[in-house]
């Protein structure tokens, strides 16, 4: 007869160990989850890395003037009024732009130049400065377009009078665009690093979410709870596979998209595989979440859905995320995905390091840590 | 009633869901080495007292010990040393039989597990099938593994929900063998069961109708107080009497 080996609290790592091991075969043997693991990402990659447009107003834009004349104003005036621009700053050295832009805080910098008005009008062509976060080309190319037409209005209101001499063609201003981090305007460069954030919420969250149902709805859940493991046991048994999973993912579609597209990988990988880490886990503990309260597999993928959807929607992945209103904003706050996409275009894209992204990294983790008590809070330890 | 140490004692348990009660003030004792006959018709509340008994369910009401351990605060102690065989199988179709004896060996961490699983495999006939998937096994292998496998940590307390149904005579009868087995070693079982052959070899009965415990007590006292000549009858007359009564 047996005596009881454990203290009543503690965990075990056989018994953790034993639950993944278990996991990990079940996942061997079950050939279409496998084959929907490997093709999800590589269908995604070629999907998504045609194309998708959108015209998103009011992006965050700095201002550098350098010129204090009423011209200067009525310029930055009709950026503003164009809608595409939201100016949010004045600041004062290039460096400070060049530091929010690589955050992503910003999306453009107007410099206008010392003595701008009056070199205009002894027609020297001064110059206005444009500088563009590039690395989102679905959301600039829309605020690129329109400079034109508020080049166009600023002649017909301010080139009168003594200044009718102005409006002539070409114009009088230089106006120098920057694409900064995608000079080509490639879409798929800011699709690419956000995919596979969709691709990990997506099979992470619904493999998670039907591993609690499936034992359920095949009555070994039963068996589970009648065996002396503790949910933090089983939490780590169904976790600790999926994000072994989670990272080959990623790993195949970096692969697919340079070998497809020779996307440029800017950042260090090594810093992008240990945020990836917080992140996959927050999609797993959110599954997790969903298993424990889901009755059943369809349930299960129904409360998924209502998760990924909005991932995809409203965390800057599709559409700018300056672009949606407030409270869309807000929502898009809760998602793990919004800081996610951020980080990974960062790094990526902009060779961002660990000072600069942190400020996406820590609600990140506060979105995990908070699933991961809510996932152990809801599991059943009985069948009540 | 004869003597032996109790390893069971629950009163007035009660088991509710929304407002329908489901068992009804069950209160039960049982004694190391006995087999304990659990018997009623469908929907009596076989199932979910036994549930209660292994703590996946709480009771609504009542109280009791499992092996001396609060049955509502110690539960976790309770799991490591009792065995539940669920009704329908509940190991795992898509592991080899030993892969699931070498998680539940896991589980219950059992020390030196391999010469325990090939003695299980060895004394069940199973070691041919040992790595065979156990989905692709027949109803009464199935029902072989579940019974090793529940048993591979030598629980104190052993409770067997319908563990023959649909099974074939011989494997049946081979069955009960092993379970008598185990009851001469010490350990404690509680089967619940439709068949009144196999209710007739159980040390003692308890018979649950509607939620309530009508009867129990050895074969003999119970023929003694319907004044039945068999175990059939006796049931039957139990039953048309709480009919009546509901």
């Amino acid at each position: 007869m047996p005596k009881p080996e454990s203290s009543p609290s503690g965990l075990s790592l056989r018994r953790m160990l034993a639950l993944i091991r278990k996991e990990f075969l079940q996942l061997l043997r079950d050939r279409p989850t496998l084959a929907m693991v490997v093709m999800i990402p590589i269908i995604q990659v070629v999907l998504f890395g045609y194309a998708i447009n959108t015209d998103p107003r009011h992006l965050p834009t700095a201002l550098i003037v350098r010129d204090m004349s009423d011209m200067s104003r009525s310029l930055v005036a009709g950026f503003h009024n164009s809608e595409y621009f939201k100016i949010v700053a004045d600041v004062k050295s290039d460096a400070q732009a060049r530091e929010m832009l690589q955050r992503g805080e910003l999306y453009f910098v107007i410099t206008i130049e010392e003595n701008f008005n009056r070199r205009l009008v002894r027609g020297e062509k001064p110059s206005l400065l444009l500088e563009a976060d590039a690395t989102d080309t679905a959301a600039i190319a829309g605020a690129l377009a329109a400079v034109d037409g508020i080049m166009a209005r600023l002649s017909s209101k301010e080139f009168v009078g003594p200044l009718a001499y102005l409006k002539q063609v070409p114009a009088p201003i230089n106006v120098m665009v920057q694409r900064l981090y995608n000079p080509e305007g490639f879409t798929r460069y800011n699709i690419i690093p956000g995919l596979i954030g969709v691709v990990l919420t997506l099979t992470g969250v619904m493999m998670t979410a039907l591993a609690l149902t499936r034992e359920l709805e095949r009555g070994t859940m039963e068996n589970l709870l009648v065996m002396p493991v503790r949910p933090l046991e089983v939490m780590f048994g169904k976790i600790l596979p999926y994000t072994l999973i989670s990272y080959v993912q990623s790993a195949l579609i970096i692969l697919v998209a340079q070998t497809l597209f020779g996307i440029p990988i800017l950042g260090s990988m090594s810093l992008f595989f240990m945020v990836l880490l917080v992140f996959i886990v927050c999609n797993l503990a959110l599954g997790f979440c969903i298993s424990a309260v889901a009755k059943n597999k369809t349930q299960a993928l129904q409360l998924s859905f209502m998760i990924i959807l909005p991932s995809i929607l409203l965390t800057g992945f599709l559409f700018p995320f300056y672009g949606m209103p407030q409270w869309a904003q807000a929502i898009g706050s809760l998602f793990p995905m919004t800081y996610f996409v951020r980080i990974s275009r960062a790094i990526v894209l902009k060779g961002a390091e660990f000072p600069q992204i942190w400020h996406n990294v820590w609600p990140m983790l506060v979105i995990m840590l908070v699933l991961a008590v809510l996932a152990i809070k809801f599991y059943r330890k009985t069948m009540d | 009633m004869s003597g032996g140490d109790v390893v069971i004692d629950v009163e007035h348990l009660t088991k509710k869901f929304g407002d329908k009660t489901v068992v009804n003030d069950v209160s039960l004792t049982i004694r190391r080495g006995k087999i304990y006959g659990f018997l009623g018709p469908n929907g009596s509340g076989k199932t979910t007292t036994i549930r209660m008994l292994c703590g996946i369910l709480t009771p609504s009401d009542g109280h009791g010990t499992c092996l001396g351990l609060n049955l509502r605060t110690e539960a976790f102690r309770i799991r490591e040393r009792i065995g539940y065989m669920t009704q329908k199988f509940s190991f795992w179709d898509d592991l080899t039989v030993r892969e699931n004896l070498a998680f539940v060996a896991d589980i219950f961490r059992i020390k030196d597990p391999t010469p325990r699983i090939d003695a299980t495999l060895h004394d069940l006939g199973l070691t041919h099938r040992a790595d065979q998937l156990a989905g692709t096994l027949s109803g009464g292998w199935k029902q072989r593994l579940a019974l090793a496998a529940c048993t591979l940590h030598r629980p104190e307390i052993l409770l067997l929900d319908e563990p023959t149904a649909g099974v074939d005579p011989k494997a049946r009868k081979e069955f009960w063998q092993e379970i008598r087995q185990f009851a001469d070693v010490g350990m404690s079982i509680l089967v619940s069961t439709h068949y009144m052959d196999e209710a007739n070899r159980c040390d003692e009965i308890i018979y649950i109708a509607y939620g309530d415990v009508v009867a129990k007590g050895s074969i003999d006292s119970i023929l003694t107080a319907t004044g039945k000549s068999n175990l059939e009858e006796a049931f039957i007359y139990y039953m048309d009497r709480s009919h009546a009564e509901a």
